[in-house]
C-alpha cells in the first residue's frame, strides 16, 4: 500500500514538472506573441497617424484652393457666392398628371355653341 | 537490541548473598535504561532543531536573495500588461471645430554619433555635408574628432535623408527615435498655434513642447497623458479661416499695407471662428524672434492680439452708447459739433477739418464720425462712469484668449484720467488696446448687451455673460452703426444681400520718439453682421495702408479698411450659412414655379 502511495507521489511530481515545463514555454510563447502584437499595434497606429496627418496635408485648403484653380476648366468651381442660395419656392413642382380624356364619351367642341346659337 | 531485564537474576542471587538489597540493582538498572532513552530523544531533538534551522536559514536566504536581484537588476515593464497603445501621441492633437487636423504628431529620426565607434570620421563628415548641405564639412570632421563620445548631428529627418545616412553604414552614425509636430496647413492659423520644439532630449524620446500661442498657453492640457489620446478641439473653423486669410492678404497688397489683422467671432458663443494675422509664418518652420529693429515688424508679431494700437473712432460707439443707456440723450437728440472744440490749450478737430455743426444728432455723430460730437457726448458721461463703462468692456485687461501672447498684451491706459483723457478716449485717442478687445466690445453689442468672453476653444455651454447695457441700448447702437453704413463714412460695406453694421476708425501712428506721423496710420473697421440681428462680428485693422487707385493716397478707414472688410463678409457669411436678403430676378422660363 505504501510502495502504491510512494509510487503515485513520485508520478504526479514527474507529470507536475512535465506540465509545470510546458506551461512555461507557452507563457513564454503567449508573451512573445503579446510583445509582437503589441509592437504591431504600435506600427499601425503609427501609420494611421502618419496617414492621417497626410490627409490633413493634401486637404488643406491652400491646396484644394490651388486644384480647384488649375481644375477649373472641368470642375468649374468658385467660391461661394451670396446669390447661390435658393428658396424653397424656387424648386419646380413635378407637373400634375394630366388624366387622358374618355375617348368614348362625346366631346364639347369648343366654339360649336357660338357657331350655333 | 537486547533488552536488559531489571532484574537479573544471577545478581539479585549473588547481592542477595552478599546481603545486599536487590532493589539497588533494578535502580540501578533503571537508571541505565533511561539515560540510554534520554541520549536518544536529544539526539532526535538536535536532529529537528537543525532541520529547522535550516530551513528557515534557506527561506532567509532565498527570501534576501530575490531582494538583493530585484535591488540590483533593471527595472523592466511586466511584458503581459504591457498596455503599447502610449507609444505615440505624447501630445494631443489640436482640430479646428469641426475635426480638421490643425496640429498633429508625426515620428520621425535624430540622428546623433558616437565618434569612439566611427571608423572613418573623414568619410562620414564628406558623405554627411553632401546629404545636408547646411552642415559644413570641416566643421563636422573638427567636431566628430576632438575626443568627445557624444554629438547631436540633426534634431529631425526625412525617410529618404535617413535612407542616405544608413547608406554610409558607419556604426558610430545612430538614429534616436523622436515624435515631431506637424502642422498641416501651413501658415493657416501659425500665430493662433504658435509652435512646438524639443524639451529635454534623450536619445529614446524626447520631450515635445509648445513655444508659442496655444501651443505654449495649454502645454499641460496638451500633455496631460490621461488626455492626449482626445484632441483639443478649438473654436475655428479652417474654411472660414482660409477664406479670410486669403481675402485679408489680398486686401492688404492692394491697399499697400504693411500689415493687417482680422477677427472673426460669434457673438452668442464668444467663439473666435477666425483670427488672422498677416504678415504670417510657418510654424513647422517657424523664424527667429527679430534681434534688433521693432518686434511688431516680425512675422511672428500677432497683431490681432499683441498689438495695441489707438483704435481711433470705432470707439465713439462707446461714448453715445453709454450715454443713452444712461438715458443722456436718444439718438435724435442734437448735440454741439461746432468744430473746432476748444478745451483748455487743447483744441479738439474733425477729419481735414470739417465742421459738421453747428449741431448734429446723436445717430449723425455716429454716422459722419464727428469727433467734437462725441467729445461732448463723452463730457456728459463724465470720466469716472466712462472708465467704469470701458472696464465692464474690457479694455483695461488683457483678453482672456488661450495664447500667452494674449496675458502680456495689457491695454495702455492713461494714469491720470482728466477730462482731455475723456475726450481724446471718447474717439479713440489715449487708449491703446489689440482688435481682438474691439471685436469683444463690439460684441457686447451685437449680443443684445450682454458680453460673452471670447475664447478660442470649442464651447459646449455658453457660460452666461454680464450685462453691460440694456437690450433697448444695444439695438439702437446697432442702427446707428447699420446708418454709417447705410449713409456714412463706410459706405463701401454696403452688400447686396447682407446688410452690415460697422465703425470706421482711422488712428494716427504714434511715433516713437513722441507725436504723431502724418502719413501712417492704422485703419480699422468694426463690423457685425447681418444688421438686422447681429450674430457675428468682424475686426479688420490694416497698418499703414493707402489707396492709390484715386488722383491722391488716400488714408482713412472707409476707403481701406471697410472695402477689405465687406468682401471678407460677401465671402464667409454664405459659409456661415446666413441667408441674403436678394431681391429675386423676375422668374424665367427656368426659374418659374409651376402652379395649378
Amino acid at each position: 500500500m505504501r510502495a502504491l502511495v510512494y509510487l503515485l507521489t513520485f508520478a504526479a511530481v514527474i507529470g507536475l514538472g512535465f506540465w509545470a515545463y510546458k506551461e512555461n514555454y507557452a507563457t513564454q510563447q503567449a508573451l512573445k506573441d503579446v510583445s509582437r502584437l503589441n509592437s504591431e499595434i504600435a506600427d499601425l497606429r503609427e501609420a494611421l497617424s502618419i496617414q492621417r496627418a497626410e490627409w490633413a496635408y493634401l486637404n488643406r485648403p491652400d491646396r484644394l484652393r490651388e486644384l480647384s484653380t488649375i481644375n477649373f476648366d472641368r470642375l468649374r468651381l468658385l467660391p461661394m457666392e451670396p446669390e447661390q442660395f435658393g428658396l424653397a419656392s424656387e424648386v419646380a413642382y413635378p407637373a400634375p398628371v394630366v388624366p387622358l380624356p374618355d375617348v368614348n364619351a362625346p366631346v364639347d367642341i369648343s366654339g360649336e355653341q357660338e357657331q350655333n346659337p | 537490541m537486547t533488552r536488559t531485564p531489571l532484574r537479573p537474576l544471577a545478581r539479585i542471587l549473588s547481592a542477595r548473598a552478599a546481603g545486599e538489597n536487590p532493589d539497588s540493582i533494578e535502580r540501578e538498572n533503571l537508571r541505565a535504561r533511561h539515560e540510554v532513552m534520554r541520549e536518544k530523544s536529544r539526539k532526535r531533538s538536535e536532529g529537528r532543531l537543525l532541520i529547522l534551522g535550516l530551513s528557515f536559514f534557506m527561506a532567509f536566504t532565498v527570501v534576501g536573495a530575490r531582494m538583493g536581484l530585484l535591488a540590483a537588476s533593471e527595472p523592466m515593464e511586466p511584458r503581459s500588461a504591457a498596455p503599447g497603445a502610449a507609444i505615440l501621441a505624447q501630445r494631443a492633437d489640436i482640430t479646428d471645430r469641426n475635426g480638421r487636423v490643425m496640429a498633429t504628431n508625426l515620428v520621425t529620426h535624430a540622428l546623433y554619433a558616437q565618434p569612439k565607434d566611427m571608423v572613418d570620421p573623414e568619410r562620414v563628415a564628406r558623405e554627411l555635408a553632401v546629404i545636408f548641405p547646411d552642415l559644413k564639412e570641416e566643421d563636422l570632421h573638427r567636431r566628430l574628432t576632438d575626443g568627445r563620445s557624444f554629438l547631436w548631428i540633426k534634431k529631425k529627418l526625412s525617410p529618404e535623408q535617413m535612407q542616405k545616412v544608413h547608406e554610409i553604414g558607419d556604426p558610430g552614425l545612430l538614429f534616436g527615435p523622436r515624435e515631431m509636430r506637424l502642422y498641416p496647413n501651413g501658415r493657416l492659423a501659425a500665430h493662433v498655434l504658435g509652435g512646438a520644439s524639443f524639451g529635454t532630449e534623450g536619445v529614446n524620446s524626447a520631450e515635445v513642447i509648445g513655444t508659442a500661442g496655444l501651443e505654449k498657453f495649454l502645454d499641460d492640457r496638451l500633455r496631460d497623458p490621461a488626455q492626449t489620446a482626445e484632441p483639443l478641439q478649438l473654436s475655428l473653423d479652417l474654411t472660414l479661416q482660409s477664406a479670410v486669410t486669403e481675402v485679408l492678404d489680398t486686401g492688404m497688397k492692394m491697399m499697400n499695407a504693411k500689415g493687417a489683422a482680422a477677427v472673426l467671432m460669434d457673438v452668442r458663443t464668444g467663439e473666435i471662428l477666425s483670427l488672422v494675422s498677416l504678415p504670417d509664418f510657418d510654424p513647422n518652420d517657424r523664424p527667429n524672434p527679430l534681434v534688433k529693429g521693432d518686434p511688431g515688424d516680425s512675422p511672428l508679431f500677432n497683431r490681432a492680439v499683441q498689438g495695441v494700437y489707438e483704435l481711433g473712432s470705432t470707439f465713439k460707439i462707446f461714448a453715445v452708447a453709454q450715454a443713452l443707456e444712461l438715458g443722456l440723450v436718444k439718438p435724435d437728440t442734437l448735440v454741439d459739433a461746432n468744430a473746432p472744440m476748444v478745451w483748455g490749450k487743447f483744441r479738439i478737430k474733425e477729419f481735414r477739418n470739417h465742421n459738421y455743426g453747428p449741431y448734429l444728432s446723436v445717430a449723425d455723430v455716429i454716422a459722419k464720425s464727428s469727433n467734437v460730437g462725441t467729445a461732448h457726448v463723452a463730457l456728459m458721461v463724465g470720466g469716472l462712469k466712462q472708465q467704469a463703462f470701458l472696464k465692464t468692456l474690457g479694455f483695461f485687461e488683457p483678453t482672456p484668449i488661450e495664447m500667452v501672447e494674449a496675458k502680456s498684451s495689457r491695454p495702455l491706459v492713461q494714469k491720470n484720467w482728466s477730462d482731455i483723457v475723456t475726450i481724446t478716449v471718447s474717439y479713440g485717442h489715449g487708449l491703446s488696446a489689440s482688435p481682438m478687445h474691439l471685436a469683444a466690445a463690439y460684441s457686447a453689442i451685437a449680443n443684445g448687451g450682454v458680453a460673452v468672453p471670447p475664447t478660442l476653444l470649442r464651447r459646449k455651454t455658453v457660460p452666461e455673460g454680464t450685462r453691460v447695457m440694456s437690450e433697448r441700448v444695444a439695438r439702437q447702437a446697432v442702427d446707428m452703426l447699420a446708418g454709417v453704413v447705410e449713409h456714412g463714412t463706410a459706405s463701401y460695406a454696403k452688400l447686396e444681400g447682407y446688410a452690415i453694421a460697422g465703425k470706421t476708425g482711422t488712428a494716427d501712428k504714434p511715433k516713437p520718439t513722441g507725436g504723431y506721423y502724418k502719413d501712417k496710420v492704422i485703419n480699422t473697421f468694426a463690423s457685425m453682421f447681418p444688421a438686422d440681428n447681429p450674430r457675428y462680428v468682424l475686426i479688420v485693422t490694416l497698418d499703414e495702408p493707402v489707396d492709390t487707385s484715386g488722383s491722391e493716397p488716400r488714408r482713412t478707414a472707409g476707403y481701406t479698411a471697410v472695402p477689405v472688410a465687406a468682401e471678407v463678409v460677401r465671402r464667409v457669411a454664405p459659409l456661415l450659412g446666413i441667408r441674403p436678403k436678394i431681391e429675386l430676378p423676375p422668374a424665367n422660363a427656368l426659374t418659374a414655379v409651376v402652379h395649378n
